[in-house]
């Protein structure tokens, strides 16, 4: 019951190709278990997971991953400084309360932090507040103002400017858009989801 | 009480039991059961342990009452632990009263100990379950289950004994007593105490045991298994076989009337001195303070995998208690996994019938 790295979301396979074999890794927010699964079989890592529904916490412990039910704004602070070698944040960041101290945890938990969000700057993004003068509501964004978990939306650039203000160096960045990888030039206007990773 | 008929297969401890208070205890006797079959390698043993007023009969029908095993909806063929995959264990601890040796055993001078029992720990049984697993030659479990009572049980295996279960899973516990778990036992005990019949624990050769008050102490201690809303939900205010208040103290409500079924039902198959002795052991329980206060440090260098559960409508043992023992055990870099399962039955959840809970530790024991 080995998954494919090929059936990950777009930003999941991006770091899964690029989180070193036999790392310690800590994926915060990891949903059902998707991107913690092929990293154990596929990249041999220790992965720990952390989500908060219950519901798939359990199902990441019934396929026998190592995943706590938490909240993030929270429950980070309980790991040790330097515990893994990488800690994940996959389209978590704009849910956070703080997602600038979220950063900061991150940075310190994790040697390195891949962090992906889907980019508020995309044109389509633009123009539904532009030409209609309305909350977007697009591909990547699907759910209405009122409802969404997304309380903290970022761009591109936004990213860029937290991680300098953090003294965070970014290693690589990946971006997407019609769920393909796309080159970084104007990708503040032309990526839906963007993937960072970053050191400290 | 008597002994318990002897049923299950006993395992006299080759040494003597030492203690954590300093005590030893000669010629220890474990009773327990096994399912399935022991692997040649001895590689697929699941040792279960069980709660406060549980016994060995995890899986198999109690030869007082002839209900099934306590947990036979989780443990057997097919089942979540698969006893076709898998030896599984159940002991009776030490201090309880079907088998292992208890206050109702015969001291070595012939007569039963009562109160000469020596007071026990949570670490104790633990200890007298290793030299069970020592006597039957495993050396490392491929997991230990335990819920409440069970769970303390594994989580003391885990810190004092960190080589011999590669998997640890704990449901509905805590890694410590707290100050409404100590009170709610306390009154369970000066229940008994206050029993004529107790005769400070001198009453196996007496006409009649401390049943009033082992009843009283059980009937208080169910309130805290069960939760608000499931009580609500199965009584109401509902009255018991009549159509009005009877302006007296019969059991007028159905709530009342459970109660006193419950009560009334354990002293038939329990001894209320184990009651003391075990409630004693479960108050005395901080795996903090045996490893120096603080409890990252008694999982510190654990290889094994961690599952912890708890429900939340459980306030005898509530989620915030399964956190704590989360959060340390992440300190100390150990592999963990935690869920908090919803059902509306309080503590007792564990026991009863729970698809999510089946699936968890299906895929963390498998």
């Amino acid at each position: 019951m080995t998954p494919p790295a090929a059936s990950l979301r777009p930003d999941l396979a991006a770091i899964a190709a690029h989180v070193a074999p036999g790392s310690r890794v800590l994926d915060i927010g990891c949903g059902d278990g998707a991107l913690m699964a092929v990293l154990e079989s596929v990249s041999g890592c220790d992965a720990r997971g952390m989500e908060l529904d219950g519901a798939l916490v359990e199902r990441c412990v019934s396929r026998g991953l190592s995943v706590v039910q938490g909240d993030a704004n929270l429950d980070l602070a309980n790991y040790p400084d330097k515990a893994f070698d990488y800690a994940i944040l996959s389209q978590t960041l704009q849910t956070a309360t703080r997602p600038d101290l979220m950063l900061d945890e991150l940075l310190r938990v994790g040697r390195r932090a891949f962090v992906s969000f889907p980019n508020f700057a995309h044109w389509r993004t633009r123009a539904a507040l532009l030409v209609g003068g309305r909350m977007p509501v697009t591909r990547a964004l699907p759910v209405s103002w009122y409802e969404t978990e997304n309380i903290h939306h970022v761009t591109v650039e936004d990213f860029r400017d937290l991680a300098r203000l953090k003294g965070a160096k970014v290693e690589r960045a990946w971006f997407f858009s019609n769920e393909k990888q796309i080159g970084a030039p104007a990708a503040n206007w032309r990526a839906e989801f963007a993937v960072f990773e970053l050191s400290r | 009480m008597n002994a318990a008929p002897p049923v299950s297969p006993v395992y006299r401890l080759p040494h003597p039991l030492p203690l954590d208070s300093g005590q030893v205890l000669e010629g220890c006797e474990i009773a327990y059961e096994t399912y399935g079959t022991l692997a040649a390698d001895k590689s697929n043993a699941v040792l279960v342990c069980h709660a406060l007023t549980g016994d060995q009969y995890l899986a198999s029908p109690h030869p007082i009452t002839g209900k099934p095993g306590w947990w036979e909806r989780m443990v057997g063929p097919g089942k979540p632990i698969d006893t076709d995959r898998h030896f599984v264990i159940c002991a009776n601890v030490i201090g309880s009263c079907m088998g292992s040796s208890g206050p109702a055993s015969l001291a070595p001078d012939g007569v039963p100990y009562a109160m000469r029992f020596p007071v026990i720990t949570i670490r104790d049984m633990v200890r007298g379950l290793v030299a069970l697993l020592d006597g039957l030659g495993i050396a490392r479990l491929h997991a230990v289950v335990g819920g409440s009572m069970g769970g303390m049980q594994a989580l003391s295996l885990a810190a004092n004994w960190p080589d011999r279960a590669a998997r640890v899973l704990v449901i509905a516990s805590t890694a410590r007593h707290s100050a409404q778990n100590i009170a709610f036992h306390e009154v369970g005990r000066q229940a008994i105490m206050a029993d004529p019949a107790w005769a400070e624990g001198n009453y196996y050769d007496a006409l009649s045991k401390p049943d009033n008050g082992l009843a009283v102490a059980r009937m208080a201690a169910h309130i805290t298994y069960l939760s608000e809303a499931g009580l609500t939900e199965k009584f109401g205010r509902r009255l018991q076989d009549r159509e009005a208040k009877g302006f007296n103290f019969d059991a007028e409500f159905q709530v009342e009337s459970y109660l006193r079924y419950q009560g009334s039902g354990f002293t038939r198959r329990f001894d209320a001195n184990s009651y003391l002795y075990i409630t004693r052991a479960m108050d005395y329980f901080d795996i903090a303070e045996e490893h120096g206060g603080k409890l990252a440090d008694a999982f510190a260098g654990t290889q094994a995998r961690f599952c912890i559960v708890s429900f939340d409508t459980d306030w005898l043992y509530p989620t915030a208690e399964s956190r704590h023992v989360v959060h340390a055990l992440n300190a100390a870099g150990a592999k963990v996994s935690f869920v908090e399962l919803s059902a509306p039955h309080g503590h007792d959840s564990f026991l009863l019938e729970h698809d999510q809970l089946d699936r968890v530790v299906k895929g963390f024991v498998e």
